[in-house]
């Protein structure tokens, strides 16, 4: 059972203290999650209603902040309905398997400690020596990528299990698109782990400490091919053709009421949090950044991270704001025809820059390569594209496309 | 503490591995077989393999199962089908006769080795330690097993390309692709206009 050993608190014997330290952790993220949830929704909405113009919610507690509140507790008392034809068990057990998926993925982010001269971002608590998240298991960010697999199942099985058309449409919808997208997203992913020669949260998180961020070191485009494939995993806009409601009515979620609907919800907007937190950790440094003020220096990793998820968060909220929704052929074409293989060639290039520095190859030597490999490749990419295209078309639409 | 994992690990193997052999609809059986992989996943974090704990979790759950369940929903296999049909005459007794032989001779290799099932992280000790088990398995698997690595990929390739094919065989013209129809719909109004 090792899978735990990496954090320095389970390392050794295990009393009451550390259970104690352990609980008061989970007892954190936890309630961290659910709080920022809660401002997440309220935060989203006065935004959007910025951006269009309009107040937005404004009447429950100041500037409207309880809003999220008020809605869950109306949620909560309202009537539970289970759709005739629903599979009953599965019905039930569909929100649980988007939830629980959701708050685990979390457990792996370091939000917090001391990356400075290899300090490997320990911190002390209570005369223990501990990280700050919940678990770092050698396997950490393959961690991530299996809740987000696991999470395709609420998804589908809630389609599924309503008995009804619009939702079984809107799972078949979201299902292929999560699996698409998780192909880019999981190869720009893997680059990091080519910079960083480790797995664990925190062995990439302490890897970034001298401001040499994944972001640019790994030369930006996987850091732009997770954010595109990221957004499309979350199905927010511009890739929300999941509850396209012009089409779907709501999606996988229309048989569903009352707090059922709600921990739908809840996944959703939990799901933007941490994956606005796994991109900032493999991307941007996680917690790390300046100490300003070194007498309260505990304080500044964890400020450094909220900071950069609340970037995230309003790109997010912005995308949503100004993009239109994307067509369902030029959904499947950036993710298959465009983000794949641009990930896949990006992943070789960083990979033969590896070799060439362990071997001593030229630099120009690789990089030269790699660039005529990419333009072949591209040449045959589209070539095929286009013939497909033209044969469809019968031929006599030179100029499209 | 690892005795207690293994046993409740083995007992949601097994109950899986019953559940789809008894459950009459199909997408619960799909279910239940996720429920056994999750179980060998956790087997396999108690032998120390981290990495094929994640990848079991990853590939067999995220994508095979969740690929019986797209064919289940869209082909809409449901309780009305007749079980009692047999589609290959005698596939049925086959199927009873292999599966035991199949269980007795794994019961028997593990009666017979050296140590029999000491539950010791034997199969695995190669790989090192949950630390470094992800490293030692990619060299070992790119140095001294490179070729079967390469024909592993050439094979899926293959069978990608086939099943590409046998699905494209349409008859009559192609219909366009959508962004192309569009355009043409397009074209078209602005010419009548």
């Amino acid at each position: 059972m090792n899978l735990l050993a990496l954090d320095p608190l389970l390392s050794g014997d295990i009393d009451l203290t550390i259970v104690l330290i352990v609980l008061l952790k989970v007892g954190i993220a936890f309630t961290f999650l659910l709080i920022s949830v809660m401002l997440m929704v309220w935060f989203e909405r006065k935004l959007i209603s910025d951006m269009q113009n309009r107040i937005g919610p404004d009447v429950a507690g100041p500037w409207g902040i309880l809003q999220t509140l008020a809605d869950g507790i109306k949620l909560f008392f309202k009537e539970d309905l289970i759709p005739e034809r629903a599979d009953r068990f599965v019905f039930k057990l569909a929100p649980y398997l988007s939830l629980v998926p959701a708050f685990l993925v979390f457990a792996v982010v370091p939000i917090g400690g001391d990356f400075r001269n290899d300090a490997g971002g320990v911190v002390t608590w209570f005369g223990h020596q501990t990280l700050l998240q919940v678990a770092d298991p050698p396997v950490g960010i393959l961690f991530f990528l299996a809740m987000s697999s696991i999470a395709v199942y609420g998804v589908m099985l809630a389609g599924w299990s309503s008995g009804s058309k619009y939702p079984l449409l809107g799972a078949v919808r979201a299902s292929a698109q999560m699996i698409s997208y998780e192909a880019a997203l999981g190869l720009a992913m893997a680059t990091v782990f080519l910079m960083s020669g480790t797995l664990s949260t925190n062995g990439i998180v302490a890897d970034q400490a001298t401001w040499n961020w994944n972001a640019v070191t790994t030369g930006v485009v996987p850091f732009i091919i997770f954010l595109l494939a990221g957004t499309a995993e979350l199905n927010r806009p511009p890739f929300d053709l999941v509850e396209a409601e012009q089409e779907l009515v709501g999606g996988f979620h229309t048989e569903y009421s009352s707090l059922r609907f709600a921990l739908f919800f809840l996944a959703e907007f939990m799901n933007v949090i941490t994956m606005s937190a796994i991109a900032v950790t493999l991307f941007l440094g996680g917690p790390n950044g300046p100490i300003l003020i070194e007498s309260v220096a505990w304080l500044w990793p964890p400020l450094w991270f909220f900071a950069k998820v609340a970037v995230f968060l309003f790109t997010f909220v912005w995308l949503r704001a100004t993009l239109p929704r994307f067509r369902y052929d030029q959904l499947m074409d950036l993710g298959w025809k465009m983000l794949i293989p641009a990930a896949l060639g990006w992943f070789l290039l960083i990979a033969a820059l590896n070799i060439g520095g362990d071997r001593g190859w030229p630099t120009w030597a690789v990089v030269g390569t790699g660039m005529v490999v990419g333009v072949l490749g591209y040449l045959a990419l589209t070539g095929a594209i286009r013939k497909a295209t033209l044969d469809r078309a019968g031929q006599d639409f030179e100029g499209v496309n | 503490m690892d005795a207690a994992v293994f046993l409740i690990s083995a007992v949601v193997v097994l109950s899986g591995a019953v559940g789809v052999l008894l459950a009459r609809n199909p997408i619960h059986a799909a279910l239940f077989l996720v429920e056994t992989l999750f179980g060998i996943a956790v087997l396999f974090i108690l032998l120390d393999a981290t990495f094929l704990a994640a990848v079991q979790v990853v590939v067999y759950a995220g994508a095979i199962v969740i690929l019986f369940l797209f064919v289940i929903m869209l082909l809409g296999v449901d309780r009305a089908d007749d079980l009692g049909i047999e589609p290959i005459a005698g596939q049925r007794p086959m199927a009873a006769v292999i599966g035991a032989s199949l269980l007795g001779l794994t019961l028997t290799t593990l009666l017979i080795s050296v140590n029999g099932p000491t539950g010791d992280a034997g199969p695995t000790a190669v790989l090192g330690n949950a630390e470094t088990n992800t490293r030692l398995l990619g060299e070992a698997l790119f140095t001294d097993h490179v070729f079967a690595v390469e024909l592993t990929a050439l094979l899926l390739t293959v069978a990608i390309v086939g099943a590409v094919v046998l699905a494209r065989r349409i008859s009559g013209p192609l219909q366009p692709l959508p962004g192309v129809a569009i355009a043409v719909a397009n074209d078209q109004e602005t010419e009548e206009d």
